[in-house]
């Protein structure tokens, strides 16, 4: 179920440590039952990383696909859909959370 | 599309010629311990007022993670002496999960709390905390552990770990006190969540690590299991020989004059006063760097590739070690010639016998032969590792 909206504002959760080392983005789950076991670490795809960069706590959603979707000269719809498909998952895993709507 | 990746730590990968400068760094929190362990390389007692006052404060040992984490260390290994006597462990276990790394916990379990057991299953270490058994009955383990009820508190820890569901793994020593343990041991073993079942024995223990006590290291020296009594044990697991056909495949040839040809250096381990160590074992003070006085960077990029370069000299070591093909069996580094001798380069009779005692088990050597004599050692390796 698509629970995402482009007027949310979203923001990393405490609950997950992320860290870039040597370029990669690696979110490293703080607390129990985000990672199917305890001892996993996550990493996001090129277009995830320009992504989480951006959940501030502070833009929407939609701010965010305009942002990228002219930084990277690519048609809004797309990115939107990058960016719905990535909310999804990091909701899901509870590694981010969402402000308002 | 799948936007995340979930990964296993050893299965992240960074690209070819990336990577973190440290992936791993060890940290002795103490020296001190609350068991007194008939073979044990390091420890002090609990109420050791001089080591206590030496030991690095909270302040050094965040800092020192600070500087783990910026060289992009994604796990610690928290290890002593006891690292839970510390009165501010689940301060630093908690700097260390802030900061993104999985801790690896080093523990005989007795000071386990009903608050520890809460902290890491809300907050899991991200590795199995892994407790050293010292025996299965309260005579074999307060013998052993040199304690009197060390082993109910031990067995409370585990209650505690195991009602909380946090991940743990155990290994046990081979000592007098509690060889008749073993059954009870690996039937533990069975019952625990996240064991593999394999079970996991020290019994070629280690002299003192800091040279500190020649009546203790002749105790130990007592302690050792015999080349003979340790095949016996090694022969009793099923997967032995398999493992070791592709373990020789990839880890068996002479190593020449160079003395660090294992991966000593290019990591680290911070004793309980703040000096960095290529290894867990090797203490020689002219190996060591005082973090007081340089980084973690400076001693890893700097002190440590100097020290790696180090040859041997010692003419018995030319003559044997440095020839030697069953470098993967045997145990031989600076660090136990070190222990034993106060020298990096001296041959450890106990670990050359132990080595040729497996080789021979395994049909790389016949009877009585000496494995640096061995000129075809290429042939007999691809042999065995193919079969």
């Amino acid at each position: 179920m698509d629970d995402v909206t482009f007027d949310m504002v979203c923001f990393p959760s405490e609950d997950i440590v992320a860290r870039e080392i040597e370029g990669e983005l690696i979110i490293v789950p703080l607390v129990a039952g985000i990672g199917d076991t305890d001892d996993e670490l996550y990493t996001l795809n090129e277009t995830g990383k320009a992504i989480w960069s951006r959940l501030d706590g502070k833009r929407t959603l939609r701010a965010i696909s305009e942002e990228l979707a002219t930084e990277f000269n690519a048609p809004l719809e797309e990115v939107g859909k990058d960016l719905s498909g990535l909310m999804n998952e990091l909701i899901r895993r509870k590694m981010i959370l969402v402000q308002s709507v | 599309m799948t936007y995340t990746k979930k990964l296993k730590p050893h299965e992240f990968v960074f690209p070819a010629g990336k990577g973190p400068r440290l992936s791993q760094i060890d940290i002795e929190l103490t020296e001190r311990c609350n068991n007194n362990c008939i073979h044990c390389l390091i420890n002090r007692q609990e109420n050791d007022e001089h080591a206590h006052s030496r030991e690095m404060d909270t302040a050094f040992v965040k800092d020192l993670l600070k500087q783990a984490a910026d060289l992009g260390c994604l796990a610690v290994r928290f290890t002593g002496g006891e690292p839970l006597l510390r009165e501010d462990f689940a301060e630093l276990y908690m700097f260390a999960r802030r900061l993104g790394m999985h801790v690896i916990l080093f523990t005989n379990g007795r000071l386990i709390t009903p608050e520890l057991a809460r902290l890491f299953a809300k907050y899991p270490p991200g590795k199995p905390i892994e407790v050293s058994v010292y025996g299965m009955r309260p005579e074999s383990y307060d013998a052993a552990a040199g304690k009197k009820g060390a082993h109910a508190e031990f067995w409370r820890g585990m209650e505690l770990l195991r009602e909380h569901k946090v991940w743990f793994v155990v290994k046990s020593s081979i000592l007098p006190p509690n060889r008749d343990d073993m059954v009870d041991f690996e039937q533990w073993l069975t019952e625990i969540d996240g064991e593999d079942s394999q079970p996991r024995y020290a019994m070629n223990f280690d002299l003192r690590a800091r040279r500190d006590d020649p009546g203790k290291n002749e105790r130990i020296r007592r302690l050792r299991l015999s080349p003979e009594e340790t095949m016996s044990v090694l022969k009793r697991s099923p997967i032995y020989v398999d493992s070791m056909r592709e373990f020789c495949g990839k880890f068996m040839s002479p190593s020449g004059n160079k003395l660090f040809s294992c991966g000593a250096g290019h990591g680290t381990c911070v004793d309980a006063y703040g000096k960095a160590q290529m290894c867990m074992g090797l203490r020689d003070p002219e190996t060591v760097v005082d973090l007081h006085e340089a980084t973690l960077k400076a001693a890893l990029e700097h002190s440590f590739p100097k020290l790696r370069e180090i040859r041997a000299t010692d003419p018995e070591y030319l003559a044997r070690c440095a020839r030697c093909f069953l470098k993967g069996l045997c145990e031989q580094c600076p660090a136990k010639s070190w222990m034993e001798h106060g020298t990096l380069d001296t041959p450890v009779e106990y670990l050359c016998g132990l080595a040729h005692a497996q080789a021979l088990y395994l049909g790389l050597i016949t009877e009585n032969e000496k494995a640096w004599e061995v000129e075809n050692w290429r042939e007999r390796i691809d042999l065995f590792s193919r079969k």
